[in-house]
């Protein structure tokens, strides 16, 4: 039975059909290789569509402002420039592939909508520092935003479903939505920020069931200066860990985020507590696999799961591969693109089964 | 062995789901007047227990009404039974009694 | 000769002015929008703080208005209004000689506050479904079974910036200590929490019923806001919300929600606003000339308030009002002839 949600169709926002602008996030191309080659040839190969990859683009340095080293003004000429980039390459529909990102320009664009001089004072610097001026963005999206654009398109190429392929029945998937997608403005997500609609509804066009749990809004942990010193990790994996028990009862088979820390904290805290605490959270004793919505739409459309990078998670990816019928070699797990061994990880706890690591519902 | 330079927090939250109730409503049924305070403080501005030391009568049974029982006893015992919080109470409450009721009932928390 | 006022509602206030102005040898004609008298509260059950059934309220109101022969047009919504007229939706127009709008308020749509999940889960409840559960004697839960643990919410659409309600609707308070004994008394195992950001008791007896909910029926009101509802695994509600007084985050789950919902202006205030003269207050409701003495008084001569049309009021005052609105429209009238 599908979620019942009334407002999802209130919040809507638009998003652009052609003409992308690609922002590429700092961290995903390291925690999800693959995830951003996918998403360009999902949209060029499967979608035709234009997008451009500019090299020249930097960090949006969300990261260091969010840690209180990038000042407000820097950021503001940083994202200004990339946007003058973005008209240089005779574009007007900006993509971020980050959520911290897409929380930035979405702040940024509201605060020079608010404080018109803080606009001008930043085309000042930008001036300054580089020479350059810039247009605002017609159309700012999130590059989920894309994918849920265009799901029933994905789905109607669908090599694969997200469903048991032996059983039948629909596979459940637990979305999380990074914070800054919506939470500082319910209007910039699809479905608001109470019941976001993005990934949910790529799950059920895509032929799964999404589950609402008690900690489903609850924020990650990720935080930035949180987890960014050793001693506070502490709280940050406390706020996963406590998403993971809330979630375990209704044993999902895979969880899917739209932000870059999310995903990997919720991947890589379930190796932290399972080393640490001996638990983990999904069917059989291990751990759920986390995806990166490209990776799931990737699988999907019958992307290899390796060319995906989903060789470089955490938490082993096989068991929802061998759900949905997926064809992959296993001996080819850990070659590189060019057939070489690239090492392989040593064994963890979140991988290996444990009938005394099952997790109980407490109550 | 991993050092991982940190241990996994633990909630806050008071929950009310885990948190056994019985001798709270133990106590809310031999006191029940105690539910009717409205937690205007003067209890804690009078208490000369609590302008010495961190002792907060109002927070104390505010907290064993919600099942935490840990530390009230020893709380309690800074209380003087002086007396003057059960004059400035607005809603009459027996506050000396609650005093010695939660150490009667909690003394092994 | 007989001069003719135009009262638009009819719910108590109206009728009561229209009694009120019989009484003193003016005919009126209440203008109703649904198809009964009565408004809101014919789906009332029981009545703060005395727990009076709203049907022996609202009986003999409307046995009176019956009796006095006063001319009642329901079906009839009001479009616009003016010292001389009152245009209906249907494009008639009644003339008048005056108006009393005595149109009330709405009940805060519960759906817009997204995060307690009102139409989303089926365990969350509106203090309205709870009044027409019981009306129709049976509150139970979507299973048939009694809940063992109900938390109620007020201020749900009141002093709320965020859905543009800063305003107290004052009767939602006592509204919950009511329910919240009703509960008890239907469920006896049951335990009811309220939470609250501050209880408002502003009426007769009204505080005392807050005292017998806390000490006679242990109660417990925990002084923190909800944040949100999200459904349990077994099919119940996870609430959220700070125990202020202690300073520490609080959750529980529970079998029901039931949200406190406040009043919000009737949606025709800003029709009725298009009238020169007429204004809102900044909070919608229907600004009176001033607030003392002229309280049932617009600024326009010929157009009079009462009710909640002005404010939350409960239904004592709207009724007074009504009286007081109908005495101001007699004297209004005897100066003009």
């Amino acid at each position: 039975m599908s979620m019942k949600r009334n407002s999802w169709k209130e919040y809507q926002k638009e998003i652009a059909e052609d003409h992308y602008y690609y922002a590429r996030s700092c961290i995903r191309q390291n925690f999800f290789p693959g995830s951003e080659a996918a998403f360009l040839r999902i949209l060029q190969e499967n979608l035709s569509k234009d997008i451009f990859d500019d090299p020249r683009h930097t960090s949006c340095t969300g990261i260091g402002y969010h840690s209180d080293i990038v000042p407000l003004e820097t950021i503001m000429t940083v994202v200004a420039r990339q946007f003058s980039l973005m008209n240089a390459a005779g574009y007007e529909n900006f993509a971020s592939s980050c959520i911290t990102s897409f929380g930035i320009y979405t702040e940024i664009l509201e605060t020079w909508n608010e404080f018109p001089e803080t606009e001008e004072r930043t085309r000042e610097n930008l001036w300054k520092a580089t020479k350059r001026e810039f247009v605002k963005p017609k159309n700012l999206a999130h590059t989920s935003d894309i994918i849920f654009h265009f799901r029933e398109e994905i789905a109607r190429q669908a090599k694969y479903r997200l469903v048991n392929a032996r059983t039948g029945e629909p596979l459940k998937g637990v979305e999380h939505i990074g914070c800054h997608y919506a939470k500082i403005f319910p209007k910039s997500g699809v479905g608001g920020a109470e019941f976001p609609y993005v990934l949910a509804g790529m799950i059920e066009s895509w032929g799964g069931e999404v589950v609402d749990y008690p900690e489903r809004r609850h924020c990650c942990g990720f935080g930035f200066r949180n987890y960014l010193v050793q001693a506070n990790r502490g709280y940050s994996v406390a706020n996963s860990q406590k998403k993971f028990e809330s979630m375990a009862p209704y044993k999902p088979d895979f969880i899917v985020c739209n932000c870059p820390g999310c995903t990997m904290f919720l991947d890589k805290w379930q190796y932290t507590i399972a080393e640490m605490e001996g638990t983990t959270y999904g069917q059989d004793g291990i751990g759920i696999p986390v995806l990166t919505y490209e990776e799931l739409a990737g699988l999907v459309l019958g992307y290899d799961p390796w060319d995906l990078g989903m060789q470089m998670h955490q938490v082993n990816v096989e068991p929802l591969l061998d759900k949905m019928g997926v064809r992959y070699d296993p001996e080819a797990k850990y070659l590189g693109k060019n057939g070489k061994f690239i090492g392989a990880p040593r064994e963890a706890a979140v991988n290996c089964f444990s009938g005394e690591r099952l997790y109980r519902i407490q109550r | 062995m991993i050092q991982w330079g940190y241990t996994i927090n633990q909630p806050r939250a008071v929950n009310l789901d885990r948190n056994d109730l019985t001798a709270a409503r133990r106590i809310i049924r031999q006191m029940p007047e105690l539910q009717a305070c409205i937690a205007c403080g003067s209890c804690t501005a009078t208490c000369t227990a609590g302008n010495l030391t961190q002792f907060n009568f109002r927070k104390v049974h505010t907290l064993v009404r919600r099942g935490e029982y840990e530390g009230a006893y020893e709380e309690m015992n800074k209380c003087m039974l002086c007396g003057k919080c059960r004059l400035v109470c607005p809603r009459g409450i027996n506050t000396r009694g609650v005093v010695m009721l939660i150490k009667r009932e909690l003394g092994e928390y | 000769m007989s001069k003719k006022v135009i009262i638009v509602g009819g719910g108590v206030a109206g009728m009561q002015a229209a009694l009120s102005l019989k009484g003193q040898g003016i005919d009126s004609v209440i203008v109703e929008k649904s198809d009964r008298l009565g408004g809101k509260l014919c789906d009332w059950h029981k009545l703060f703080p005395t727990f009076t059934p709203a049907s022996e309220v609202l009986g003999p109101l409307k046995e009176a208005v019956e009796r006095a022969g006063v001319e009642v047009r329901t079906g009839a919504e009001a479009e616009r209004i003016a010292p001389d007229s009152v245009l209906l939706k249907s494009g008639e127009r009644l003339s008048a000689d005056a108006v009393v709008v005595c149109s009330g308020f709405d009940l805060f749509d519960a759906r817009i506050k997204e995060e307690y999940g009102y139409g989303i889960y089926d365990n969350v409840y509106t203090t309205a479904d709870i009044e027409r559960m019981m009306n129709e004697g049976a509150v139970a839960l979507p299973g048939g079974h009694a809940p063992r643990r109900i938390a109620f919410l007020h201020c749900v659409g009141s002093r709320d910036e965020k859905v543009g309600q800063r305003h107290c609707s004052r009767v939602c308070c006592i509204t919950g200590v009511k329910q919240a004994m009703e509960m008890k008394t239907l469920f006896p195992q049951c335990e009811v929490y309220n939470f609250y950001m501050d209880i408002r008791m502003f009426g007769p007896g009204y505080e005392e019923l807050y005292r017998q909910a806390q000490e006679e029926y242990n109660i417990h009101f925990v002084r923190g806001r909800i944040s949100e509802a999200s459904p349990t695994f077994d099919g119940r509600l996870q609430i959220k919300a700070e125990d202020t007084l202690v300073g520490r985050p609080l959750k529980m789950s529970v079998d029901m929600l039931v949200l406190i919902i406040g009043m919000r202006a009737g949606e025709s205030n800003g029709r009725f606003a298009q009238c020169p003269g007429v204004g809102c207050a900044s909070n919608g409701f229907l600004a009176p000339a001033d607030l003392f003495s002229g309280s049932v008084l617009s600024p326009v001569e010929g157009v009079f308030y009462a009710g909640t049309v002005t404010a939350p009021k409960n239904v004592g005052e709207s009724m007074s009002e009504g009286a007081y609105a109908a005495l101001r429209v007699a004297e209004y009238l005897g100066a003009r002839s």
